[in-house]
């Protein structure tokens, strides 16, 4: 029943402004995959696509075998999960996880068996015969869920359906979806602006930026390596060095930073991918040391923020303000000169474009 | 602890009621005078002026007509208003502002010169029939408050639920009536009401319309008035008053008047 997505050169435009730029995307059959960014970056539109509620300007949508391209919204079997719920008001919770049932001209007594098994799926037993407007905002979204299940679609979308939750309940909604999308093997696409809440659920997340995908990794790929500045920047690699090779010295290398200092970065634990890079690095990747250290970065140390696991300074060097973390047993007074030792787990580097 | 209210106050409300509800208590009174002329406070109690109306068949034969424009304009106004309202909601991104106003227009015309003007277009420049060009310039005169008491109710809708109900295998049009139209009911049944009570008590559009063998109620009324000066026309009156009260007790009943002053 479940089916893959194919996004081929997608563009779209809204009157003479473009939102999507030759964007390509497979999803696999089963497979849960995010669109994750900031407001404006074309991810919703992406949805909206798919959902057929817009129409691009150049490119093919495929689900399964069938070109979805042109054919309206009402004919492409997905099902749908809006940020607002979207619940016809004027509907019980039975009606409306019926609606799409009733649309296809299933039987009636067929329809009262799926309503009521997938209402139990989602834990709305006692709800069935309220409306809307007496639900609290988790339980409507059960009912959006339910909504979207009961079709049985070969793909299921989700557009921010979280964000009206409050946290707690977010978190819990989230394993719900993750839950009932793997119990079904359903292919899902999500669209969501919150990182943990993408990390979380996914098989792999496309970060998205200004109408393209930056970079579509599983979580793990896109946290650990991200392949340029903007998803380094986007999954907490705070700081963003320049670096320069000067020489090879032995087993390091010796690069020169934006601002002038010279520092030598061991070759069995920097790989260093082009003459021109940048060193990013978390708040972890930078390790507050005492000025005796051997290699580092010398660093005027500013504000000390306390941070349970570790105390965080903000740090003045050559090239910049940065922000580096230091252990808690050894706490340096602000205003003291030290080294950041950069961390080669936390750190990567990024070839500079030439 | 008590709140005090300025005596200053009190006494403006009361004059505002006296000025608001005075003149129709007149008119009751009149109605039910015992005289053959019109007179306040009323001299002698009958009932005779009310059942005076049904006996003059000019009244009962305009009063079928205005029911009928009432009913049938702000059918019109409705089928107009309701798509109109819509799309000025759904699409207010893309839409000019300006044509939102437009259909405010017929409340800003002096209604005097838009009768004149739908005499002088439909009936002398276009041999309209009376009672067609009457039908045309009533659904004209309502439109304003289909719209905008309809197009409020919209603008409060989650357009997101008609998508839900096109992803979920429902046509747009299909969904239009069996998600949207459910869902604006109320401004509906309320733009309705507002517009038959407005249709039902016109004057100035309709005496350029009516003619030879067509008047509506209030019309007539007044042609009743020049000739005859008798108890009928405030007898008339309070039935009209009559109506409209009835209608709008129903309306607070089923929906709150509040409603008509959103």
């Amino acid at each position: 029943m479940t089916q893959s997505l194919t996004l081929s050169n997608i563009s779209a435009h809204y009157g003479s402004t473009q939102v999507l730029e030759d964007l390509s995307l497979d999803i696999a059959e089963g497979e849960l995959v995010s669109l994750l960014g900031s407001s404006g970056c074309g991810k919703t539109t992406t949805l909206r696509l798919v959902a057929g509620f817009l129409e691009p300007t150049a490119g093919t949508i495929r689900l399964g075998d069938r070109d979805l391209t042109r054919l309206p919204a009402h004919a492409r079997d997905i099902g749908l999960v809006f940020q607002t719920y979207a619940l016809f008001p004027h509907l019980t919770v039975r009606d409306n996880v019926g609606f799409g049932l009733k649309q296809r001209g299933v039987s009636s007594a067929e329809r009262t068996k799926r309503v009521n098994d997938m209402i139990e799926r989602v834990g709305l037993g006692e709800l069935t015969d309220r409306h809307p407007a007496n639900l609290s905002g988790g339980q409507r979204q059960r009912v959006a869920l339910a909504r979207a299940l009961v079709i049985e679609p070969p793909l299921l979308m989700f557009d921010e359906p979280l964000s009206n939750l409050d946290a707690k309940l977010r978190v819990e909604m989230r394993v719900e979806i993750r839950r009932l999308q793997q119990a079904n093997g359903t292919t899902a696409l999500y669209v969501t602006h919150d990182q943990e809440e993408a990390f979380s659920i996914s098989d792999r997340v496309a970060i998205m930026k200004e109408g393209r995908i930056m970079q579509l990794d599983t979580p793990e790929v896109l946290y650990s390596q991200p392949a340029n500045a903007f998803v380094a920047n986007f999954v907490g690699f705070d700081n963003m060095i320049e670096m320069e090779v000067v020489q090879e010295a032995g087993d390091a290398v010796r690069v020169q930073m934006a601002g002038g200092h010279m520092i030598d970065l061991p070759k069995d634990q920097f790989t260093v991918p082009s003459k021109k890079f940048t060193l990013a690095a978390r708040p972890e990747g930078l390790l507050v040391a005492s000025p005796e250290s051997k290699i580092g970065i010398p660093a005027t140390l500013g504000m000390r923020t306390y941070l349970g696991r570790a105390y965080q300074y903000h740090c003045e060097t050559a090239s910049g303000t940065m922000l580096a973390n230091g252990p808690l047993m050894t706490p340096f007074e602000s205003g003291n000169g030290a080294l950041l030792v950069p961390q080669p787990e936390q750190c990567c580097l990024l070839p500079n474009k030439a | 602890m008590k709140t005090r209210i300025h005596p200053v106050l009190i006494f403006i409300t009361v004059v505002t009621f006296l000025f608001l509800l005075g003149p129709l208590v007149v008119i009751i009174g009149a109605s039910l005078s015992d005289t053959s002329y019109l007179t306040f406070p009323p001299q002698g109690l009958t009932l005779h002026w009310y059942s005076n109306i049904f006996e003059i068949s000019a009244f009962t034969r305009t009063m079928g007509t205005s029911f009928m424009l009432a009913i049938g304009g702000t059918t019109l106004s409705m089928l107009i208003g309701i798509p109109a309202a819509y799309a000025l909601a759904r699409y207010r991104v893309e839409l000019p502002s300006f044509l939102g106003n437009i259909f405010v227009l017929p409340i800003l015309i002096p209604e005097i010169v838009l009768g004149f003007s739908l005499m002088k277009s439909l009936a002398s420049g276009f041999g309209v029939p009376i009672i067609a060009a009457l039908l045309v310039g009533h659904a004209l005169i309502v439109l304003p408050y289909t719209v905008r008491v309809v197009g409020a109710s919209l603008n409060s809708f989650d357009f997101s639920i008609e998508e839900a109900a096109v992803s979920l295998g429902c046509p747009r049009y299909k969904a239009f009536f069996t998600v949207v139209l459910p869902n604006i009911r109320a401004g509906i049944i309320a733009g309705f009401i507002l517009a038959f009570i407005t249709s039902l008590n016109d004057v100035s559009i309709s005496i350029f319309l009516t003619g030879p063998g067509v008047s509506t109620l209030p019309i007539q009324l007044l042609a009743h008035m020049e000739q005859f000066f008798d108890p009928t026309i405030a007898s008339v009156s309070v039935l009209l008053m009559g109506v409209t009260v009835a209608v709008m007790a129903v309306v607070e009943r089923t929906l709150g008047l509040t409603f008509l002053t959103k």
